[in-house]
């Protein structure tokens, strides 16, 4: 008997942690649907009216559309950028390459906090008036490590003799890297983009160093917390961008895994 | 119009300390060679011999440390590998992972703008060449490692390349497929009358299937010849070593009758068949001796030849009886000898005293 309690012990364990870890969540969305201004049990009754009146909010409408543009447009640069170093550091011998390296991953281990600081103290001595702009700079800054960790074990995964025969074969750089890296990558690509976006969208510390008159959703939606008759529509904004965050990973994942070598993919 | 396909001239290649972690590597050494048009010409030695930087330098994937690569008589310094007259079989096939079998085998002539019906028409002659006719919509990955070795050739053939590289190409197929595959691209080359360059470290493959073959080693060609030169007549002990098996023994130069040339070793006697007079009397020679060109008599029948000894193995093989038999030197050596009808060969058992001889012209005599 007592052998059995053993599992037992490690299921009641796992299912604490997990209650730890979702019931935040769980609590956003069901006070979502809650007919009550207060967020407090027991609950009042299932209504759908703060979904309409989020409809009405336009300022908070306004900041959601611009984390949504500023996350597109970053995690394109991102991807862009970060596929480069990627090739660079797994395709090429340079001088430095490790320090190229150490450089490139370095926001990784930076806090955000502190890189908001930085990018706050160069924009201002260097003149440049504080936007979705600057806030997008520090989102490809964030980003980039990402994209390049993701392609970069996607590149790992197929030897260059793949490259050496298209170019064995006649087709030159720009062609190989069009007809034969990029195709054999994009699993690796799309997934790094949707991380991209992803952590830009959720971003709040650099956001709100570097952000101007308009802004993005985690900045306005920490704004809004002092006005308690607002909570509920925050609640339900925060409950359709938690929804589309985990699919959005879902997704990435999905991909990533789905490009990597060994895995046979669908055919006939 | 020099007749040759390739000349390497004074090819060197040296990789330098930060590629490689431990100091420069001199992986090619100053080779010279001249690979005509149409031969099948194979590159033989053991890893890390410089053959496969060798036919990288070919293909232009590496750069030369010094010398160069002329491909039908033009120099390649400045040519860029997709630009090269030359198509390469990888040791891995390095076939296109998200491409179809027919898409693979299409890539060259789609590069080169070939007309759409035109290009579909020659894949399907390609895959027909290398027996795969119906696998043109298959993803590599759904293909057997035989499979994917006749895609590589079919990929590689259908440019129509002046010569073509193959980088080990059997080496990941097991022994049976191996074999046929030898026969198969032997009869391709005969059939599409390119020039082929194979390196393999396998002697057996080399003997099998080249016009001629170059033995490298440490950098270096040591010998270049047809299969029955470099077998038959090995200029070095590394070639004699390397390409089947060989006894060797030290011995001395004692006197010369014209041709023959007698050596002494440890107090028994060789002839040798040397032309020329290359040799010094009591120059201290090592002698080659093939297993399978040694004869076993009995001591008793000794006339003054052959190298006496005592059985200390007899294995019987089937088609043949192998002995070993240990010299006065306290040195083994293999003798061969084919089991055909009843020569009495039974009557050698370990521990008898026997004597081995050897026709003058199979006797090699190495100075180096």
């Amino acid at each position: 008997m007592r052998r059995l309690r053993l599992p037992s012990l490690g299921a009641l364990y796992y299912a604490l942690l997990a209650i730890f870890m979702y019931l935040p969540i769980v609590m956003l969305v069901v006070f979502a649907f809650n007919d009550s201004p207060l967020m407090v049990f027991p609950l009042k009754g299932f209504t759908l009216k703060w979904f309409g009146e989020l409809g009405k909010a336009t300022e908070m409408l306004q900041a959601a559309r611009n984390s949504l543009v500023l996350g597109l447009i970053t995690s394109v640069v991102a991807t862009v950028l970060g596929t480069m170093a990627a090739i660079a550091t797994m395709r090429y011998q340079f001088r430095l390459k490790g320090a190229f390296l150490a450089v490139t991953s370095m926001p990784l281990v930076i806090p955000y906090v502190v890189l908001g600081v930085a990018l706050l103290l160069l924009f201002s001595t260097l003149g440049v008036e504080l936007s979705l702009f600057t806030v997008g700079v520090g989102h490809v800054i964030i980003s980039m490590p990402y994209v390049t960790l993701i392609v970069g074990a996607r590149l790992a995964g197929f030897p260059s003799s793949i490259e050496e025969a298209a170019q064995d074969l006649g087709a030159n750089y720009w062609l190989t890297l069009r007809r034969v890296v990029v195709p054999i990558s994009m699993p690796a690509i799309l997934s790094a983009f949707l991380t991209s976006f992803t952590t830009s969208f959720d971003e709040f510390a650099v956001s709100f160093f570097l952000t101007g008159t308009e802004t993005t959703l985690p900045v306005y939606v920490y704004s809004q917390l002092r006005f308690p008759s607002r909570l509920p529509i925050v609640v339900t904004l925060s409950a359709i961008v938690m929804v589309c965050s985990v699919a959005l990973l879902l997704l990435a994942e999905r991909l990533r895994r789905s490009g990597e070598p060994g895995v046979r993919k669908g055919g006939e | 119009m020099s007749g040759f396909a390739v000349e390497l001239v004074h090819l060197s290649k040296t990789f330098a300390a930060g590629q490689t972690g431990s100091g420069d590597v001199a992986a090619v050494r100053g080779i010279d060679l001249g690979i005509r048009a149409g031969e099948f010409f194979t590159l033989l030695g053991p890893s890390g011999c410089g053959k496969t930087t060798t036919l990288r330098l070919i293909a232009g994937f590496e750069t030369p440390t010094d010398g160069e690569v002329l491909i039908e008589g033009k120099p390649m310094a400045h040519v860029p590998p997709h630009r090269r007259p030359v198509n390469m079989v990888f040791q891995n096939y390095a076939l296109f992972p998200h491409l179809t079998v027919a898409q693979n085998v299409g890539f060259g002539p789609s590069v080169r703008h070939m007309p759409r019906e035109e290009r579909e028409r020659r894949v399907q002659e390609a895959l027909a060449l290398v027996r795969l006719p119906d696998i043109g919509r298959r993803k590599p990955s759904q293909l057997s490692g035989g499979q994917q070795q006749r895609v590589a050739l079919a990929r590689a053939l259908i440019n129509e390349p002046a010569v073509l590289l193959l980088d080990e190409p059997l080496g990941a197929l097991d022994l049976k497929l191996r074999k046929q595959m030898q026969t198969e691209l032997k009869h391709l080359q005969q059939a599409v009358g390119i020039t082929f360059v194979y390196v393999t470290h396998d002697q057996e493959e080399a003997l099998t299937m080249s016009d001629r073959i170059a033995v490298m080693n440490e950098g270096l060609v040591l010998q270049v010849g047809t299969p029955v030169e470099i077998y038959e007549q090995p200029t070095s002990r590394f070639v004699a070593d390397f390409i089947g098996e060989t006894n060797f023994v030290q011995g001395r130069v004692a006197g010369r009758e014209g041709e023959l040339v007698s050596l002494v070793i440890e107090g028994d006697r060789l002839q040798a068949r040397l032309p020329g007079d290359a040799l010094a009397l009591e120059q201290t020679v090592t002698v080659a001796l093939r297993p399978e060109k040694l004869n076993v008599e009995p001591i008793a029948r000794a006339n003054g030849t052959g190298l006496r000894g005592t059985v200390r193995e007899v294995v019987y093989l089937g088609t043949d009886t192998r002995f070993i038999v240990r010299l006065a030197t306290g040195e083994d050596v293999v003798a061969r000898v084919q089991n055909i009808g009843a020569q009495g060969l039974g009557e050698f058992r370990v521990g008898d005293q026997v004597n081995l001889v050897c026709a003058p012209d199979d006797v090699r005599v190495l100075t180096s």
